[in-house]
């Protein structure tokens, strides 16, 4: 188990390093100029110069490179070009909003969710007929439309939660939750019918396994095999569904916070694109990148505890 | 902003028959509504300039935040600009952004498929590789860092969210090739003179089409998502019109005027959606079945029927078909174990008619006897021997005239009786041992559950129990296969876990179903052995399923001759090595005779004693 980890761990990290690696180097080989984007269209070819100098943009690439990797590894995200901010401020103060938006959302998916899909699996009719609804509804509505309708309902009619702004957890923990419920809501309702949908199938596909027939002629009570055999071997695609509904959360929550006016990550990115700020750039994909490794490496750990083949491999 | 899994899409191998399936399509009315909403779209797009009435760009300030009239049916936004000649215009970002982005993720992803499903090796770990780092990329960040150095345009962006959708479309062409390619191969040594790659190639395109298209209606979908997405966050043409920049500038205004987000908000929604449904019609029209097990109220009603062993169906008369059975014993001994009168299990085949697999069974076991089934494939052996413990599936249609176990009657009795005998008064051997185990629970976890269940016992007792009868059943070392999860057993080993989990809570009844057919020759006499002893011992009646008349021989007392779903013939076993009286036992036994007359001569004297 603990080598399982360990590989899967490194794999991650190879893979965030292959990404931050990539997105580097296109960035640089694109012409993206942070010293263009902080001293604006109307300045000097001198200052701008000066500028180049500043940020240490006059050196060889790979020395760029080698220079902004081995301080990302010690923790250091180097220095906003656009704002002289210290990038791992910068994210540490935005980065609680967008995260708790995602894993929020996914959280609820993955409740909902199964529940929903579950339920479709083993009665069949009214609710999983609803089902195929919401999950049409679900991929077709754009969460930050949904989002928008939520906030008039909720937050301006009739007054439920706050339509704007972010409350952080140490400050109130219920403001904090009435800050983030419509966000939450607004984002998971896609995956929502996404999990659903696939534990249904599993479910489905689970049960008419032989072994479960089987353990049905031992005398095992069918909701007693249907929680504990059927869920569990269930769970495995599942579980790789919710990965990927983190990935999708972390995107939408991005868009979704411009309507409840939340400054995370996303409008850091957009501020940092329209400046070229590669340093802001680049942190905001490193901590994304990893955080989305996180949550794979303990989607995976799960899903070898629940799966013995794969542990054994 | 996800797309199922393209895994759940069953790929289909059958020949085109394109117009019986443009057949099932029509008469999918979601389907065709779906269709024709976005041939509405996509012709209002084109022709935008002819149908929008005003210049969609148009500002007029004196005439902001207009309601619905004659001159602006959608009435105006905040600049004054028509809100109808916007909405036509914009459907041409959103569908050219869903072009370039399909087109991208073709191109990229089906070459890649095909490479990676057909050499599979090296080719298909790096690129399955890039496909996994692709789909954990965060899109939304992926497009900033794209628009930070290549602009807002619809081009890069939409080439960028090709890229990252790539991955979908190449697990499913490499999933159809593979699965092309394994069936070709035991098929290529006949063909000749057509290399490999050729065939496949053809095959594989032809396969590919179907779920690749229904992966494109989703792929589209999610283009117009994202990329109106984008346009919210403000990356974008300002000067073109688009759904996404009008939900922008709606929100702008949002709270003076929330009406605005519903229209461009609305032609987002309706548009994906008939994506997603076309996508679902063309799945249902090419046999793709997306795993849907039968949904009707009719099968619901079965299920209700199958739940009750042998019970009369809801919708099926009490008293099952008078059609005498071949060949009654004269009826059973009252002190029978257990005996069915009258079993019928029959499917319903679409159109309302019903395809009969068992009919009028009659049989009757006794404590301590063997009861021999046997039959060729598909006479409704299994049938009957899951009709008995009540597990038919749930689509079954089951009615019986009377089944009575140990002196009650089971008919009609409700599934939580049923569970109570299960286990402690019949039980079940199944045919095949690896998928009779489940692959997620350790041996000792799967024997121990039922034994506490059943019999109200603590953990430790279960265990010792579990331990003794391991041991019992020869298995060699107990304590590791109780921690050993069924990957880990040969066939052998797991039958003989099988059937200690079915004598485990001492029922009076054993039905094996072909209990050694799926094993290695070498191990099939000592399990057999095995379950004549367990039967002996514990003074089992035993319904034994096979289509082996050797077996038959070995060790059954009596044997009922199946065929087509009917008994044919039931006799004591020597009686019926001696004298066969129906044609078709006669036939059977001609057959086998033909390779092993010894063993049927020692069966004779065998089982006379």
């Amino acid at each position: 188990m603990v080598r399982f980890v360990l590989r899967r761990l490194l794999a991650g990290v190879f893979l965030a390093w292959v990404v931050v690696t990539g997105m580097f180097f296109f960035l640089a080989l694109t012409g993206a100029d942070p010293a263009r984007g902080a001293v604006g269209l109307y300045a000097t070819d001198d200052q701008l110069a000066a500028k180049r100098a500043q940020l240490g943009l006059d050196r060889p690439l790979l020395e760029q490179y080698w220079d902004w990797l081995s301080h990302a590894v010690r923790g250091d995200l180097g220095t906003s070009s656009a704002q002289n901010t210290d990038v791992l401020e910068l994210l540490v103060t935005r980065l609680p909003v967008t995260v708790s938006l995602a894993i929020g959302a996914v959280l609820v998916a993955a409740i909902i969710g199964a529940t929903l899909g579950l339920i479709a699996a083993i009665r069949p009719g009214a609710i999983d007929r609803i089902l195929q609804i919401v999950m049409v509804l679900g991929f077709g509505l754009p969460n930050f439309w949904i989002a928008m309708i939520l906030a008039l309902l909720f937050a301006v009619r009739l007054g439920w939660f706050p339509a704007t702004g972010y409350i952080p957890f140490l400050d109130s923990p219920v403001g904090w939750l009435s800050s983030i419920v419509l966000p939450v809501i607004a984002l998971s309702i896609g995956s929502i019918a996404a999990i659903a949908q696939q534990l249904r199938t599993s479910v489905i596909t689970v049960s008419s396994q032989d072994y479960v027939r089987t353990l049905r002629s031992r005398g095992l009570p069918a909701r007693q095999i249907l929680l504990t055999n059927v869920l569990r071997n269930a769970a495995p695609p599942a579980l790789t569904m919710l990965s990927l509904q983190f990935i999708a959360a972390m995107s939408g929550a991005a868009i979704v916070e411009r309507v409840f006016g939340l400054s995370g990550i996303g409008s850091v990115a957009i501020n940092a694109s329209g400046n070229s700020d590669i340093p802001v750039i680049m942190g905001v994909l490193l901590f994304t990148v990893l955080l989305i490794v996180t949550v794979n490496l303990v989607i995976d750990i799960a899903y070898s505890a629940l799966n013995p083949k794969v542990r054994a491999a | 902003m996800s797309i199922p899994d393209p895994g759940s899409i069953a790929v289909d191998n059958a020949a085109p028959v394109t117009l019986r399936r443009l057949r099932r399509f029509v008469r999918n009315p979601l389907g065709v509504v779906a269709a024709s909403i976005l041939v509405i779209v996509a012709l209002g797009a084109l022709f935008a300039p002819l149908l929008a009435p005003h210049d969609p760009n148009l500002i007029v300030l004196s005439q902001t935040l207009l309601g619905p009239s004659w001159e602006h049916p959608f009435g105006t936004d905040a600049s004054g600009r028509d809100v109808l000649s916007r909405l036509l215009y914009g459907g041409r970002v959103s569908l050219e952004a869903g072009v370039i982005m399909i087109v991208t993720a073709m191109a990229v992803g089906i070459p890649f498929g095909l490479l990676a499903g057909y050499y599979a090796k090296w080719i298909d770990g790096i690129s399955s590789w890039v496909a996994n780092l692709l789909m954990s990329l965060p899109e939304i960040l992926i497009i900033v860092v794209v628009i930070t150095t290549l602009g807002s345009g619809l081009a890069p962006t939409m080439i960028t969210l090709g890229l990252l959708a790539s991955p979908d479309l190449f697990r499913l062409t490499r999933s159809v090739v593979v699965n092309v390619r394994s069936e070709l191969y035991v098929d290529a040594a006949r063909v000749s003179g057509l290399k490999d790659g050729r065939i496949i190639f053809r095959h594989v395109l032809s396969v590919v089409v179907g779920p690749v298209l229904v992966r494109a209606s989703f792929v589209f979908g999610l283009a117009i998502i994202v990329q109106s997405g984008l346009e919210f966050l403000g990356f974008g043409d300002a000067t073109r019109p688009s759904w996404g920049g009008m939900l922008s500038e709606a929100f702008q205004t949002f709270y003076r005027a929330p009406e605005l987000v519903f229209a461009p908000g609305a032609a987002i929604a309706l548009t994906v959606m008939s994506l997603v449904v076309l996508g679902a019609a063309i799945a249902d029209a090419l046999g793709t079945d997306r795993m849907t097990a039968p949904r009707s109220r009719g099968a619901r009603r079965a299920r209700k029927a199958a739940a009750i062993v042998a019970a009369p169906a809801a919708s099926a008369p009490a008293v099952s078909d008078p059609a005498v059975p071949a060949n009654t014993p004269g009826g059973a001994p009252s002190n029978a174990l257990l005996s069915v009168e009258g079993l019928r299990v029959a499917y319903p085949a679409g159109d309302g008619e019903e395809k009969v697999v068992l009919e009028g069974a009659t049989l009757h076991v006794d404590r301590g006897e063997v009861l021999g089934v046997v039959g060729e494939s598909g006479s409704g052996k299994s049938q009957l021997a899951f009709g008995i413990l009540g597990l038919l599936p749930v689509e079954a249609v089951v009615s019986a005239e009377r089944v009575v176990l140990d002196g009650e009657s089971v008919l009609g009795r409700s599934e939580r009786f049923l569970e109570g005998l299960r286990g402690t008064k019949i039980a079940y051997v199944p045919q095949e041992p690896m998928s009779n185990l489940d692959p997620s629970f350790t041996i000792g976890a799967q024997l121990m559950r039922p034994m506490r269940h059943n019999l109200g016992i603590s953990r430790g007792e279960a265990r010792n129990r579990a331990l003794a009868l391991l041991a019992r059943v020869g298995i060699p070392d107990p304590p590791r296969t109780m921690r050993a999860y069924p990957h880990e057993l040969s066939g052998g080993m797991a039958q003989r876990v099988l059937i200690a989990g079915a004598v485990s809570c001492d029922p009076e009844l054993l039905i094996a179903d072909e209990p050694t057919t799926a094993l290695d020759v070498t191990v099939q006499a000592g399990v057999l052995s095995l379950l004549r002893e367990l039967q002996q011992e514990r003074d089992m009646g035993m319904i034994l399923v096979t289509h082996d008349l050797g077996v038959v021989a070995d060790i059954c007392d009596r044997v009922a001759v199946l065929r087509s779903g009917r008994i044919v013939e039931t006799k004591p076993v020597a009686e019926l090595f001696a004298a066969p009286e129906h044609p078709y036992t006669r036939e059977l036994l001609a057959s086998t005779l033909d390779d092993a007359p010894t063993r049927a001569e020692r069966a004779r004297t065998g089982t006379a004693s």
